[in-house]
């Protein structure tokens, strides 16, 4: 074990009142099976998971109920026992507040596992190894929620030399991973360790916000015998456990936004990623529960361990339910969370944190005044833009000044609204000509296809009739059938990926 | 109104509160004006923040803006009080009012109101005011304790009907204006006691007055409303600009130490300059800024037309303002 003490710093960033001793003072508690489990199958980035069961069907817990579609995809499991009562679009955690496709199973109160297989990675490939980690089911925990397995993958072009831990947990309010440190280290350690040697990394540095001591003796009492993993506290200054942040203050690299922290030989994972990805590997347990910190507006605020699925109502529940009542709830931290459509979603797997909303939080009490050029904003940013210009271009429509002044740059991390003396709401400003961007720039005919993917049915009735082509395929040789279908498929794939860019954009 | 997107959370100080620190930010300079200026730095200073409120409410009436939001932002009140330390304590009302509706209707809503004002808007109001009626402007008191003299009646009488008609007021051009005339003369000028200058008494109410605006800007700048870039920058670059020419030639060039601390320098670089609207946001380019004001403060006073350089300083560089801005930019993250 190493204490690394050089820190690189960036430009700005805020000193928000942490608020995580809140919920730091129980340990975590295990949410009882809930009566009904409702889960999205779209819990990630990429596409929607392939429905494998039936309503009516008999699951047992971390039974496949939808598989990974295509490479850019998670699988998801039935996180306990019981039935599957229906299919349909329910409302889900998302920051569209649309409804999505949904599994709703109803629990047996068995909780019985099927048969568990746990990998032999040792004397497997690794392209084996990273082929069942496709039906993990586990994604990017720390709110990414990007599928693991891609991470791990064996096709890329650099080496992976440094794994970095992202133990940061920089947003006010998260504790999560702060008490997954503390309890359930041994099982951290061990993941790393694990994941270390699947990359062929030669060593890992976990990056921790000097706010979590306790996690921090525990980790480091836990990694000093080991010679090649280091441990870096890095100031709390928020954004500080954004990935391209954090691998900035600990390497002194600025990855730029178009490039993937890989190609620099680093590869950064989440600590209850890293847990996830140890329990399937060992235990053969795919990703089923997680640790949701309940905190804010509630009378026991504390981190839960609870199945995906369960009605958020339930945590809410048992968490003693909202101090004052306004019946609104964040999800994420209150720098970049979102506020959830209704008390009736489930806890998903990147539902990292519920925060009961404070009175203080939704309610605009004072009104914006114009920019008055101050430039705190830019102080402030991370990414060292200039929010106030970028405010006036988005404000004004102008686009393409926007795009000139790297709008796609920002991270949308808050910085700008939180320092900003007008109270102007910049990050809204940035969303809106983004998302304006984006539309314009998806021509008309691509626009349909578009819609056409978010239409399940139509989905599923091209892919049946991609695989009845793929059949006719086989017995003509020659089908220009398939290549028309091939084509559509090229442009949806396109189209996902940009959607998925986008989306990672926002993520990280 | 709900907030629906995040942050959740914000800490920052109100425009209110932030025009609030400016003003005590300008107490101790003030108050040192006062002490050697007289009173009437006060009721200049009073009548300038009323009018200014009474211009601001009508525009905001005409504009058709949320007067109690706007009128509550202080900025209006920043800015008077600006123009107000600016103007001789022996000036009459009317100047004031005048200078007043320069800065305020003109300077700042005319150009579309707070935060969207090209020029600094006190400096309008003070410009307007050196070009029409130059012969007010440049006529200051002699520096002493017009604390101990204080003679309200005569305050009055002078604030009501100007100097002209007060009998036994002394007035005097400005230390830089005596010296720049006797330059132009060709005439040597001594720094010591001359007919009717006493520049040794100027002086040291010059620097116990910039001191105190210095101690404002100080202030200022640990509860970070201002960052050191404007004024150090400001400040050094006029040192040294000074001290070339004075190294070159001390018997025509002043020394760098009385043009730091004559004629409201300190004043400028701590809050003149550092008017966000009208200045540049990024670091660099507030380097620039305050070396090009720096510059051109030293050219007015050395070889322009008028005594003291500041105002148009300013107002030439806020011109610059958006090409500064564009060609300072910082390097965003990741981009090499
Ligand atoms: S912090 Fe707000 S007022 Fe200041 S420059 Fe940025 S956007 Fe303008
Ligand atoms: S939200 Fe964007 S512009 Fe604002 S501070 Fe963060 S990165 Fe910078």
């Amino acid at each position: 074990m190493k204490l690394l003490d050089k820190i690189f710093k960036f430009n700005g960033g805020i000193q928000a009142e942490t608020k995580k001793d809140i919920s730091t003072k129980k340990t975590i508690k295990s949410l009882p099976i809930p009566s009904e489990i409702r889960l999205p199958l779209r819990q990630h980035i990429g596409k929607m998971a392939k429905l494998r069961v039936k309503v009516g069907d008999q699951v047992l817990k971390g039974e496949l109920i939808a598989e990974a579609d295509g490479n850019i995809s998670a699988a998801i499991h039935a996180p306990t026992s019981g039935k599957i009562k229906s299919i349909e679009k329910l409302l889900i955690p998302h920051p569209s507040g649309l409804p999505d496709f949904c599994v709703t199973l109803i629990p047996d109160n068995n909780d019985k596992w099927v048969k568990k297989f746990p990998i032999d990675w040792k004397n497997i490939s690794l392209k084996e190894t990273n082929k069942l980690l496709l039906n993990s089911g586990i994604v990017g925990l720390g709110g990414a929620a990007f599928p693991s397995h891609l991470k791990l993958g064996t096709n890329r072009n650099s080496p992976i030399k440094t794994l970095i831990i992202n133990a940061a947990e920089c947003e006010p309010y998260i504790t999560c991973d702060d008490m997954l440190m503390r309890e359930r280290g041994k099982d951290l350690i061990e993941g790393i360790e694990l994941v270390q040697s699947l990359l062929g990394a030669e060593e890992t540095i976990i990056g921790i916000e000097d706010n979590k001591l306790e996690a921090f003796k525990i980790i480091s009492s836990l990694i000093e015998k080991k010679p090649n993993i280091y441990i870096k506290v890095v100031p709390t200054i928020y954004p500080s456990g954004d990935a391209k942040r954090l691998i900035f203050l600990i390497n002194g690299i600025k990855i730029p936004k178009e490039k993937r922290s890989s190609e620099y030989g680093i590869q950064m994972f989440n600590v209850a990623t890293i847990v996830a990805i140890f329990r399937f590997i060992q235990y053969g347990e795919p990703s089923l529960s997680r640790i949701v910190t309940i905190t804010g507006n509630i009378k026991e605020p504390r981190n839960y361990e609870v199945l995906f699925g369960t009605p958020l109502r339930s945590l809410v529940k048992d968490a003693g339910g909202q101090k004052i009542k306004n019946n609104t709830f964040l999800m994420g931290g209150p720098m970049m969370g979102f506020t959830l459509p209704s008390i009736d979603v489930s806890v998903t797997k990147t539902m990292n944190c519920v925060i009961s909303a404070e009175p203080e939080m939704i309610q605009v009490t004072e009104e914006p005044l114009p920019c008055i050029r101050c430039s705190k904003c830019a102080e402030a940013c991370p990414v060292s833009l200039q929010p106030q210009e970028l405010f006036w271009f988005s404000k004004s429509d102008q686009f393409e000044k926007a795009q000139n002044y790297n709008l796609f740059d920002c991270i949308e991390c808050g910085c700008c609204s939180y320092v900003c003396p007008s109270n102007i709401p910049l990050v809204q400003f940035y969303r809106y000509a983004k998302s304006e961007i984006i539309s314009q720039s998806i021509a008309a005919e691509e626009a349909d296809i578009a819609r056409e993917r978010n239409d399940f049915r139509i989905l599923r009735l091209d892919r049946e009739k991609k695989e009845r082509a793929e059949r006719n395929a086989q017995r003509k040789a020659e089908n220009t059938n398939t290549d028309k279908l091939k084509l559509i498929e090229e442009k949806r794939a396109e189209i996902a990926a940009a959607m998925d860019r986008i989306k990672n954009e926002k993520n990280i | 109104m709900i907030n629906q997107q995040s942050p959740f959370i914000k800490k920052a100080p109100s425009v209110t509160w932030i025009m609030m620190l400016v003003m005590l930010g300008l107490v101790p300079g003030t108050l040192a004006c006062v002490f050697f200026f007289g009173i009437g730095i006060l009721l200049n200073l009073t009548i300038a923040i009323i009018t200014a409120l009474i211009f601001e409410y009508f525009i905001l009436k005409i504009r058709n803006l949320p007067i109690k939001l706007f009128i509550t932002d202080g900025s209006a009140i920043v800015a008077a009080s600006l123009l107000a330390i600016s103007i001789p304590s022996i000036a009459p009302w009317w100047i004031i009012v005048i200078g007043t509706f320069f800065t305020i209707i003109v300077a700042k809503h005319l150009y579309g109101g707070l935060g969207s004002n090209l020029f600094n808007p006190a400096m309008i109001g003070y410009a307007v005011l050196l070009i029409s009626f130059p012969a007010v402007m440049t006529k200051w008191p002699l520096p002493a304790s017009h604390l101990l003299d204080f003679n309200l009646a005569q305050q009055i009488q002078i604030f009501v009907y100007g100097t002209k008609d007060v009998i036994d007021s002394v007035s005097s051009a400005t230390p830089l204006d005596y010296i720049k005339t006797q330059i132009l003369l060709n005439r040597p000028y001594e720094v010591n006691f001359t007919k009717g200058m006493p520049i040794n008494s100027y002086f040291n109410a010059s620097i116990i007055i910039s001191l105190s605006f210095l101690i404002g800007g100080i202030f200022m700048w640990i509860k970070k409303i201002i960052t050191w870039h404007l004024p150090i920058t400001f400040l050094i670059s006029l040192a040294l600009i000074s001290s070339i020419f004075w190294l070159v030639d001390s018997t025509r060039y002043l020394s760098p130490f009385i043009h730091l601390f004559s004629g409201g320098t300190l004043l400028c670089a701590f809050f003149i300059i550092t008017d966000p609207v009208s200045g540049p946001t990024t670091p660099k380019g507030k380097i620039f800024f305050a070396f090009g004001v720096a510059l051109l403060v030293y050219l007015i006073r050395v070889f322009g037309g008028y005594p003291e350089g500041i105002a148009f300083a300013v107002i030439l560089m806020n011109i610059c303002v958006p090409l500064i801005d564009s060609l300072t930019q910082p390097k965003v993250f990741g981009h090499e």
